[in-house]
């Protein structure tokens, strides 16, 4: 099942299983969606319950917490991460707030479903890694799935949670093939981290699609460098399953951190800063971030193609955790 | 400038005594409550910015009397009167500008940020034009989930500029909402006024682009207040149609308690203070025979011995122990038992709350002790500072 699809089935056995869980967003129904996510679902649902939105993402956020406060489940979806910033009032100010300023009289279980990532030469405005942004808040979920199963199984949990969820998929992701349990029931839940593939010679902690070519990595590491390392997919940021990469790190005693987003204030920074309080004696070289370059989205393919993190990049960071420091 | 001194409707129909004593009795609930909110803020009491609608009463309760029960009602940082007009005791309304523990919002909201779930008073909002989609949202959620709820937003002249404003306006009617949006004309938009924020000044017809019809009110004249938003609701209940209202009102004190009020003339607040809604209504129930002046001076002295009271049990309220700090955050349960949150009194990381059960004694320095936070009774309010950075 390709991640698209993964995504599309969690919504539909959600909005079976609980008659409040609607949609929102533009474009999501007679034109099934920018990326067809929720293709299909009009015509199964009807316009009750997926609603065609106008280009208005500040305000169908926000009448999504206010539909959330009084008794149902929307799942707002935005076409890009970047148009969430026109929503980040709504976001930030009122879903993630109210909770907490309203002294615990409400609850928001709101979902609001943005793809991010680069690589489609989208330019400046449609193409950023922004999990950092959402990492940052606090009363508000994150979750940054990777396969097509995590897609489904963390959309399924979000859409049941009470709290406000930023659930961010990745544009390259969407075509992408894996296996999803056949099975109605299957959830995964937020905060459990996933060992993609265990090693003992290094951590490296992959966020969003960064989880895959981190694997990539690890298989180049394992055969031509005889570097066996443990690959992590956080799955969600907040929460965050910090043992499961702490118990990595005190057994490799090494971590790479990789993301696509910008390097100041990113994952990377913040998970880092968390390693070496929790886990400084355990490290035998200073963990290493492997970011998205620090720049606005470029245009151009060529340039484009350097502005985000490949393969060979986490090789060397990996290699460099095992460079002799006192040698140079 | 032109004077918008709403003229002076007919002579409207006064509701049943019993009736019009309640919202004589409210409106000066309000005004009572709003006085001493503000002295307590000149003791210092009181936080952060305190908003007084004062003035503006016969808006507010002659709106809210136009709801049922079961409607919601949303307002703005201005909210101390939405929230009493809707029932709320008024001790944990004063114990929430106090930020007690025995506040509407538990401390966490203060002034700005009533809150009354019960009593269906969603919310006073900081962030302007920010409530209109959340109106929208809970009209939205009457209509999904089939009852006959309508939604009553309440907002200022200011924020009939915010892009919230037209995006919710062409939302709602394009969905059919039940929901009435009531600007709350009090002529500016913080110091700035209505002629220099609005080009279009007739703010009713701000809405008409949008497919909102717009309906006017004297918002200085409760009953009026109360006949318009009588008539925009039920448009809104049983035809399906969001109406936007204007009610025409004026603060007779500033945007907020460190406003020197340079942006208008004390003749223009002399001039409005003649139409106090308090001293007009109660003036009113007098001729009609409702009401006599002992009676009217018994119903003052009682108020006030209830503010009193909620000034007595606000003072006695405890300040939130420093676990409450971490306390509503998230709804805990099968799928998020916790979160790492980095306590920034300690580099030491911890799951949430149901991890969280230290004792203050447990804490590496006492909450009382943050210097960025003081629990300060004398803390003193720089009025410049106060203005700086506010909406």
């Amino acid at each position: 099942m390709r991640y698209r699809e993964a995504l599309n089935s969690a919504l539909r056995e959600e909005m079976a299983r609980d008659p409040n869980v609607m949609l929102m967003g533009e474009d999501i129904g007679v034109f099934n969606g920018a990326f067809k996510v929720t293709a299909g679902l009009l015509e199964e649902f009807g316009e009750k319950r997926v609603r065609d939105t106008p280009i208005s993402e500040n305000t169908i956020v926000g009448m999504g917490v206010g539909a959330a406060m009084t008794g149902l489940r929307p799942v707002v979806e935005l076409m890009t991460i970047n148009f969430s910033l026109l929503a980040m009032d709504q976001i930030v100010n009122h879903a993630a707030s109210i909770r907490y300023m309203f002294g615990g009289q409400v609850k928001v279980p709101l979902v609001v479903r943005m793809p991010q990532g680069a690589g489609h030469q989208l330019g400046p405005t449609h193409s950023h890694s922004w999990e950092a942004l959402y990492l940052h808040v606090p009363g508000l979920l994150v979750a940054v799935p990777t396969t097509a199963a995590d897609a489904k199984g963390l959309l399924k949990s979000a859409i049941r949670d009470d709290n406000p969820v930023v659930f961010i998929e990745h544009e390259y992701l969407y075509g992408q093939r894996g296996e999803v349990p056949d099975d109605e029931d299957f959830t995964v839940n937020f905060g459990e981290a996933a060992i993609r593939r265990e090693g003992a010679d290094v951590t490296i902690v992959g966020i969003s699609r960064m989880a895959l070519t981190a694997a990539r990595a690890a298989k180049t590491l394992s055969e031509e460098h005889g570097v066996e390392a443990e690959v992590i997919d956080p799955r969600t940021l907040r929460p965050l399953d910090l043992d499961t990469i702490l118990a990595s790190v005190r057994k490799t005693n090494r971590c790479v951190i990789v993301e696509e987003g910008w390097p100041h204030g990113g994952v990377g920074a913040n998970l880092s800063a968390l390693i070496q309080e929790q886990a400084f004696d355990d490290l035998d070289a200073p963990v290493q971030r492997v970011t998205g370059a620090d720049v606005p989205m470029p245009y151009s393919k060529a340039l484009e193609q350097l502005a985000f993190p490949h393969e060979p990049q986490i090789v060397d960071a990996v290699l460099a955790t095992f460079r002799d420091r006192t040698a140079s | 400038m032109t004077e918008r001194v709403a003229p002076s409707t007919q002579p409207a129909q006064l509701p049943e005594p019993e009736a019009a004593i309640e919202w004589l009795n409210t409106m000066m609930l309000i005004r009572r409550f709003e006085e001493r909110a503000g002295e307590m803020y000149a003791k210092a009491k009181v936080g952060g910015f305190l908003h007084l609608a004062i003035g503006e009463e016969a808006t507010i309760v002659g709106s809210t009397r136009a709801l049922r029960d079961r409607d919601y009602l949303i307002s703005t940082y201005r909210s101390h009167g939405h929230t009493l007009t809707r029932g709320s005791d008024p001790n944990h309304v004063m114990a929430e500008l106090f930020g007690r523990v025995d506040g509407l919002c538990k401390g966490r909201g203060g002034s700005m940020h009533m809150f009354d779930l019960e009593r269906r008073f969603m919310g006073g909002y900081g962030i302007v034009g920010g409530n209109l989609p959340l109106a929208a949202g809970f009209a939205l959620a009457s209509d999904y989930l089939g009852t006959d709820d309508a939604t009553l937003c309440q907002f200022g002249d200011g924020a009939s500029n915010q892009g919230t404003f037209g995006e919710t306006m062409n939302l709602a009617a394009l969905w059919s909402l039940p929901v009435v949006f009531m600007i709350t004309n009090n002529q500016f938009g913080m110091g700035t006024s209505l002629e220099r924020h609005s080009a279009v000044t007739d703010l009713l017809r701000k809405g008409e682009g949008f497919g909102v019809p717009g309906m006017r009110c004297d918002g200085m004249d409760v009953v009026d207040t109360y006949n318009v938003t009588t008539e925009a609701l039920k448009i809104a209940r049983e035809e399906r149609r969001p109406v936007l209202v204007e009610a025409l009102t004026y603060r007779f004190r500033g945007h907020s308690m460190a406003d020197p009020e340079e942006y208008r003339t004390k003749e223009q607040v002399d001039e409005w203070r003649k139409r106090d809604p308090l001293a007009v209504f109660g003036d009113q129930l007098v001729a009609a025979g409702m009401l006599d002046e002992e009676e009217r001076a018994r119903m003052d002295r009682e108020t006030m011995a209830r503010i009193d009271e909620s000034v007595a049990f606000a003072d006695a309220s405890p300040h939130p122990a420093p676990t409450a700090l971490y306390e509503d955050i998230y709804v805990l349960g099968d799928q998020v038992r916790g979160w790492y949150s980095v306590d920034e009194r300690t580099p030491t990381p911890h799951r949430g709350e149901d991890e969280h059960s230290m004792d203050s004694a447990d804490l590496p320095r006492s909450a009382e002790h943050t210097g960025s936070h003081p629990v300060n009774e004398a803390t003193p309010k720089p009025a410049d500072a106060a203005q700086q950075g506010e909406d």
